[in-house]
């Protein structure tokens, strides 16, 4: 299943949710805002390091650049285009956004 | 013209929604009819001064640059809450340098942006004429 988080994790609560529902083998695409959760060493970092040893995290390049984030992202996540948003979102029979 | 003490409260990242950008261009507003302006950057605000932003993948305008010319609308004071870029996995070295002129110093540059802590943000806060929250 895809899992797609919006929102930074530092105002809202939604990558939280989504990280606690989320199911092992499921896949979590971080989009707009929700970037944010990727950074290195913040206060959400530990959280989503736990959550690649079951599930992959990924996020939207072009929204990483765009927030200036690119050198800061944590090792492991696997950062898309808008081409691999397309295929994750065919791949996966199931999808969810947390909004 | 009376001049008031204004503080602009920025708590919101950039591009998810627009409140970064409407408050850059209130301040360029402020500044302009030469009101005292100060500039106080929390919580996800502090991601509006993140340098580096590239917006070319998503089809928004980078207003990122703007920020370093309001040392040349004389304002000199943009605080930055020390305690959320540590939330955040920051540091003031992932910020631009923003700098100002000094006019009573032959011009030499300064820093623009002082590192506070939330025990400093109570008293700056109180400080001032009006606040204005983005």
């Amino acid at each position: 299943m895809l899992h797609i988080v919006n929102k930074s994790p530092f105002e809202k609560n939604s990558l939280q949710s989504c990280l606690s529902c989320a199911k092992e083998g499921s896949t979590i695409l971080l989009i707009e805002d929700g970037v944010y959760g990727v950074l290195k060493n913040s206060a959400v970092s530990d959280a989503i390091t736990g959550a690649m040893k079951g599930m992959t995290i990924c996020a939207l390049e072009a929204d990483v650049k765009a927030r200036g984030i690119a050198d800061k992202v944590i090792d492991g996540v696997k950062l898309v285009d808008y081409n691999g948003f397309v295929d994750l979102t065919c791949d996966n029979e199931k999808l969810q956004s947390w909004l | 013209m009376t001049q008031k003490k204004f503080l602009y409260v920025n708590r919101k990242a950039p591009y998810g929604t627009v409140y970064a950008l409407e408050s850059l261009e209130v301040v360029l507003i402020g500044a302009a009819f030469e009101q005292d302006v100060r500039l106080l950057f929390m919580d996800d605000g502090v991601f509006q001064l993140a340098k580096g932003q590239d917006t070319a993948g998503i089809d928004n305008k980078n207003f990122s640059p703007t920020y370093s010319a309001l040392g040349d609308y004389e304002v000199t004071k943009i605080y930055v809450d020390k305690q959320s870029l540590e939330e955040r996995g920051m540091s003031l070295d992932d910020l631009q340098h923003l700098v100002w002129e000094d006019e009573d110093d032959d011009w030499a540059e300064r820093d623009s942006i002082v590192l506070v802590d939330r025990s400093e943000i109570k008293e700056i806060m109180e400080e001032n004429d009006v606040v204005l929250s983005f």
